[in-house]
């Protein structure tokens, strides 16, 4: 199915300037995989060479940081939105 | 109740009031934890505190020292009081998007402020306050988010208060900054209950850091990774201004002025609690709603503010 991915200003210029991309998958790292395939500006900027996530990078689906769900396991649902979102502090 | 011999006496201890009148859930009360009334008016004094007498304890503080810290604001506000009753020099690194009442509030305990530039963020205040650092090693560099202090300052006071005070609470909710209140809060707790949920709500970086060149720009505070922090939580998840301001906005409808970032915890809270069955949320409310005023949060067009809130730092 297809799953709204929401990229950060700062990677829109490497999916030719779009905010949302509409990337096939069926868990996150499927999508996450497809969207790099797709955009290859976006090869390693979000999963590493090793396929596991970028320190700096929160990827959240809906609204909630995959590194505390099935990480790059969990599964996707029609309607679901996945957001890449930079590492930032607080304070 | 004893006379207070100093004003730094008076950090800590705050109360919790039941806000189950708000929870979606019956079967699940929520609890939120006062730190507005604070002396410097948030949580953060228990950090300035704890970062300024580890510092004495050291001996890396003499008197009359200078000492550099980055903070968005409560950190700053925090240390900016704590210097002025022990007779330290403060210069804060304060990114230029913040509100004016918490510059206002660094300028009226006498901190000198190094504006650092709004479209990076925090993440450009702890950079340049890192570089600045280098160059002056005369100034007494705290740094809160690297800083076991931090953290500690939660171990030993707000931990236990929650747990001296709320002894069946089943989730505990906060936002996530530095991280020291999750980490410090958060490991105490599970000490206690390792069956206790800790949940971390944040904002969503987007537009604030759009002046961020690109990923590496990102930044894990050290002490979030030292101290285990993707272990210790159970959970994080996003909160955006629209939701923060409503539910700052529902706790003002039940007499509780609170910040913005109360807001965000408290949605986190809410969705906590549908999700679940039972069980008692504790929900820290880092600050009072005073120095968000001039954001028009409680009183303008939620659109309006929604937008505005966007480009202002709250957490």
């Amino acid at each position: 199915m297809a799953i709204e991915v929401r990229l950060p200003t700062l990677l829109r210029s490497a999916a030719e300037g779009q905010s949302v991309v509409k990337t096939e998958g069926d868990t996150v790292g499927e999508v996450l995989r497809n969207l790099a395939a797709g955009y290859p500006g976006l090869e390693g900027q979000i999963l590493t060479g090793d396929g596991s996530l970028h320190k700096f990078v929160n990827v959240y689906l809906d609204d909630d940081d995959v590194r505390y769900l099935d990480k790059l396991d969990t599964k996707v649902q029609e309607g679901s939105v996945i957001s890449i979102l930079p590492a930032v502090a607080g304070g | 109740m004893p006379v207070a011999k100093s004003v730094l006496d008076l950090i800590g201890n705050t109360p919790v009031v039941d806000i189950s009148t708000l929870s979606p859930n019956p079967e699940v009360k929520i609890m939120l934890k006062l730190e507005g009334g604070n002396p410097g008016g948030s949580i953060k004094d228990r950090v300035a505190l704890s970062l300024i007498e580890d510092a004495e304890e050291q001996g890396i503080l003499k008197p009359g020292a200078t000492l550099l810290e980055p903070s968005s604001g409560n950190t700053g506000i925090g240390l900016a009081l704590v210097a002025k009753v022990k007779g330290y020099h403060l210069k804060v690194v304060l990114p230029g998007n913040v509100s004016p009442e918490r510059r206002q509030l660094l300028l009226i305990y006498g901190a000198e402020i190094i504006e650092s530039p709004g479209s990076e963020g925090s993440n450009g205040a702890v950079r340049m306050a890192t570089q600045l650092a280098k160059e002056h090693p005369e100034w007494v560099f705290l740094y809160q988010y690297a800083n076991p202090a931090n953290p500690k300052a939660h171990i030993l006071t707000t931990g236990p208060e929650i747990w001296r005070d709320c002894p069946d609470v089943t989730h505990f909710i906060a936002g996530l900054g530095t991280s020291g209140t999750l980490i410090g809060v958060g490991s105490y707790l599970k000490e206690k209950n390792p069956d206790i949920e800790i949940w971390a709500v944040e904002p969503p970086s987007g537009e604030m850091v759009d002046g961020l060149r690109n990923l590496d720009d990102g930044y894990i505070p050290p002490i979030f990774t030292e101290f285990g922090g993707e272990k210790l939580l159970d959970r994080k998840t996003v909160v955006g201004p629209k939701d923060s301001i409503e539910w700052s906005r529902r706790l003002a409808g039940i007499g509780i002025f609170a910040g913005i970032s109360t807001g965000a915890a408290l949605a986190g809270a809410v969705k906590c609690a549908r999700q679940i069955e039972k069980g008692v949320i504790l929900v820290i409310s880092p600050d009072g709603g005073w120095k968000y005023l001039s954001t028009g949060a409680w009183t303008d067009d939620i659109d309006v503010v929604t937008e505005r809130a966007k480009k202002t730092i709250y957490f």
